[in-house]
Formats: C-alpha cells, sequence, structure tokens
C-alpha cells in the first residue's frame, strides 16, 4: 500500500489545528448572544457545514460536467467523494439547526424554505447514492451519476424559490434582514471572527475528507482490479 | 451558402419525422395494447378514491384540497406511465432498435416526451371530469386546464430523462419515484399553488408567480434533459 502522501498529512496536521482553534473561537472567544444565550453557539458550525453541504454539492454538478465533456474517471471519483461528504454535512447542518429552533421557535421542525430545500437536497444525493449502487457497468453508473448531479443540483434553487415565496421566518444574518424573521441578531466583531473561522476550518475539513475518500476509491479500485487478476490467474 | 441553405430546412425536416415516427410508434403500440393507459387510468381512480377516505373529502375540505389531491393523482400515475414506457423499450430491446436508427438521439428524447405527454394528457382528461363529477367540484378552468398541461410537459421532461435512466438499473422498479420526486418538487409545488388560485377565483398577480416558474422549470429541464439525454442512452 502506498503511504500517504506528504501533502495529505500536512493538510491533516492543518485541518486539525484549526479545528481545535474553532472549537476555543467559538466556545470561549465569542461572546454570548443576549437574547438566545448559549444555544446561539450551535450558528457557527451549522452555517458552515450548511456552507460544506453547498460547496459540495456544487463540485459535485461541475465535475458531472467535466466528466461528461472529458469521460475522465477521476472526475467521476471526485463527484462520488463530494456528494458522500455533502450528505454528511447537510445532515448535520439540518440536525444542528432543529437543535437551535426548539429553543428559539420553540419547535423542532417548520416547513420553511431553507429546511425543505436543505431536506429536498438532502434526499436528491441519497437517490444519487441509490441510483449508483443499481448500475454495476462503471461507465453507465459514471455517467447517470454524473446527469443526475447535474438534473438535481439545478433544481435546488428552483425548490428554494418556490418555497420562498410563501413567507420565512428563518434568520438572514448575512445581508439584508427580514423583519418577519424569528431568532435573528447582529454579530459583534468577536462573533464574525468566530464565524469567518469557522468557514474557513470547514473548508478545510472537506478538503481533506475529499482527499482521503478519493484516495480510498483509487484503493479500493485496485484491489477490486488485484481479485479479478487472482481469479484470472487461478483457472 | 446556398449549399447550406439548402441543406438545413431538410434537416430539421428529418428531425421532426423522426420525433413524429418515435411517436406514431408508442402511440401505435398503446392503441394496440392498451395495457399502460389502462394501468395509469385505474390506477389514478383508486388513488382519488383513496384520498377520499384518507382525507375525509366534505364539501368543506374539498375547496382547499382539491389542487393537491389532483397533483398527487397525476404524480402517481405518472411514474407508473413512465416507468412502464420505458421499461417496455428496455426488456424487449427496443431501445437498442431505436438507436441503431440513424437519427439524432435527441429526437428519440423528445419523440419518447411526446408520447408520454399525450398518456398523461389522456389519463388527467378523464380523472379531472370525473373528479369534478364524484366530489361536485367545477372543474373546467380554462387556467387550470392550462396548469395542467404546463405541469404535466415539465413532469414528463424530466421523468422520461429519469426514467430512462432507473430502467437500466437493478433496482428499477421502485427508483423512478426517488429519483423523480425529489428533482420535479418545485414543478409540482408550482403546480398545486397556480391550480389552488384558479380554483379559488384569485388575482391574476397572485397567481402569476406560481405560472412563471411553471415556465421557467418546462424550459430549463426540457434544454438540460435534450443535452444530456445521449449520455444516458449511449451504450
Amino acid at each position: 500500500m502506498d503511504p500517504m502522501p506528504k501533502g495529505l498529512k500536512a493538510l491533516n496536521a492543518v485541518t486539525g489545528v484549526l479545528f481545535v482553534v474553532a472549537l476555543y473561537l467559538v466556545l470561549f472567544y465569542a461572546p454570548r448572544e443576549a437574547v438566545m444565550g448559549e444555544v446561539q453557539r450551535v450558528f457557527y458550525f451549522h452555517v458552515a457545514a450548511g456552507w460544506v453541504g453547498a460547496l459540495a454539492f456544487i463540485v459535485a454538478a461541475v465535475s458531472g460536467v467535466v466528466y461528461l465533456a472529458r469521460g475522465d474517471h477521476r472526475w467521476d471519483r471526485v463527484g462520488l467523494a463530494s456528494v458522500e461528504i455533502g450528505i454528511a454535512f447537510t445532515l448535520i447542518n439540518i440536525i444542528s439547526g432543529s437543535i437551535w429552533a426548539r429553543p428559539v421557535w420553540n419547535t423542532w421542525w417548520t416547513w420553511d424554505p431553507r429546511l425543505v430545500t436543505a431536506t429536498v437536497m438532502e434526499l436528491i444525493y441519497i437517490a444519487y447514492v441509490m441510483l449508483r449502487q443499481g448500475i454495476e457497468d462503471p461507465d453507465r453508473r459514471a455517467r447517470f451519476g454524473a446527469v443526475y448531479a447535474i438534473v438535481g443540483f439545478l433544481s435546488v434553487p428552483l425548490t428554494f424559490l418556490s418555497i420562498r415565496i410563501f413567507r420565512t421566518i428563518h434568520p438572514v444574518v448575512i445581508g439584508s434582514s427580514d423583519p418577519t424573521a424569528q431568532g435573528t441578531f447582529d454579530m459583534t466583531p468577536k462573533m464574525l471572527t468566530a464565524f469567518m473561522f469557522s468557514l474557513l476550518t470547514f473548508t478545510f475539513i472537506y478538503a481533506t475528507l475529499l482527499w482521503h475518500r478519493l484516495r480510498l476509491e483509487v484503493l479500493s479500485e485496485r484491489v477490486e482490479r488485484r481479485k479479478i487478476d487472482l481469479t484470472a490467474g487461478g483457472l | 451558402m446556398a449549399d447550406q441553405a439548402a441543406v438545413v430546412p431538410v434537416r430539421r425536416g428529418a428531425f421532426g419525422r423522426a420525433v413524429a415516427a418515435v411517436v406514431w410508434k408508442d402511440l401505435a403500440a398503446e392503441f394496440r395494447s392498451r395495457e399502460l393507459l389502462g394501468a395509469m387510468l385505474v390506477f389514478a381512480l383508486l388513488v382519488v378514491l383513496i384520498f377520499n377516505f384518507a382525507l375525509e373529502l366534505d364539501v368543506r375540505t374539498r375547496s382547499t384540497v382539491t389542487a393537491g389531491v389532483l397533483w398527487v393523482t397525476f404524480a402517481f400515475a405518472g411514474t407508473l406511465g413512465l416507468n412502464r414506457s420505458m421499461g417496455a423499450e428496455k426488456d424487449r430491446g427496443c431501445l437498442d432498435g431505436l438507436l441503431l436508427a440513424p437519427v439524432d438521439r435527441s429526437a428519440i428524447y423528445f419523440g419518447k416526451v411526446v408520447a408520454n405527454l399525450a398518456f398523461m394528457l389522456v389519463v388527467e382528461a378523464i380523472v379531472v371530469p370525473v373528479y369534478s363529477l364524484l366530489y361536485n367540484v367545477p372543474l373546467l378552468v380554462p387556467g387550470l386546464l392550462g396548469v395542467i398541461v404546463l405541469g404535466s410537459i415539465g413532469y414528463v421532461g424530466v421523468g422520461t430523462l429519469l426514467a430512462s435512466m432507473a430502467v437500466q438499473a437493478r433496482t428499477r422498479d421502485v427508483l423512478l419515484p426517488i429519483l423523480l420526486f425529489p428533482v420535479v418538487l418545485p414543478e409540482l409545488l408550482a403546480a398545486v399553488k397556480a391550480s389552488e388560485g384558479f380554483l379559488q377565483g384569485l388575482a391574476a398577480a397572485d397567481i402569476l408567480p406560481w405560472v412563471n416558474l411553471l415556465l421557467v422549470y418546462d424550459v430549463v429541464f426540457l434544454v438540460v434533459a435534450w443535452m444530456v439525454y445521449d449520455y444516458v442512452v449511449e451504450e
């Protein structure tokens, strides 16, 4: 087995350090929010996880386009790895949001555009994984995966838009604020630092996981080939 | 220049003829076997019947849920039809025959879309008056009929693409709804809301955003499906 590349080792270390610092910033450095209290600290990792989910699905859609254009299987692997990471982080995003919503909105769940969009997005990419599992031929699997990643990704903004036409209560912390939103707040400079740092950290986590996942995929393909060689040699 | 001008109309005509041939083939096969429409229709009527008991469709509930019941019925019956229509191509090796034909692959896509749309519209043309009769709800509103056509175009457009993928997978029968419903959600939502608007006689300004969304969805997904269809049927 190949030793881990130096770059990946370095990335592991950097991501680990960043994560510890981010934890410190979120839990101790950032001030306690006046109205919501400690539960507001969920916000930092909640948004960061949502960001990674969205980033992962964008990467998957772009890799889909590149794969269809070039037919290079490396892009198929990037797409699959990215979707799997995106599913995990979108789930973190949904669950952490739910934990925050319970005390602030007084409910675990509401049919708000962002909540529905995140959930539908999650379902689309679970369907993506199920589609791939149902197909044995690697070329076809890659082509279908690419097509579905593109189609699914295009429907996400339309889903958001369609539910947005109803009124929303989700806070908009960045950008314009909607007066009907519940649980919104203004970030102090310290909060902003913790928030930006969380985004950076989670982006690093995404890159690290993606690299590990790609490496795993290459290794498992190699094992698969060895197995075929061995059975062919035995016969 | 003169040559090009002469060639282009011929090609266009050929494309149109290829689409028409695929549509004709599907309609003729259906006219002789009647297995697809029959199943879709009986299924749709059963769904309406089940809703009657599940929702206690009394006079007051009817006015608010009619649009939802109709669209859920169409969506369910639609998946049945799409699966059957593409499954028949796959099982009997007809798809290979179609692919061997010296025509543009997108002609096959559009041919299947038009045929599937025809089946869906036939089912809708029967379910709507039956529903109207059974529940005494006047449904002959021109706006509603327009929404039904627009909504069906988008549904069938994406559905045909995804059904072509689903039938090539091991888990074909269960896969289509899982692939299709999360992607087609904005279309269904807009269709339900626009239908409800017309049924309740809302002002045009309240209905227009939904109709626009339907139009955008139809255009975006027909174009995307047309662009990627080659990769879905490639051997």
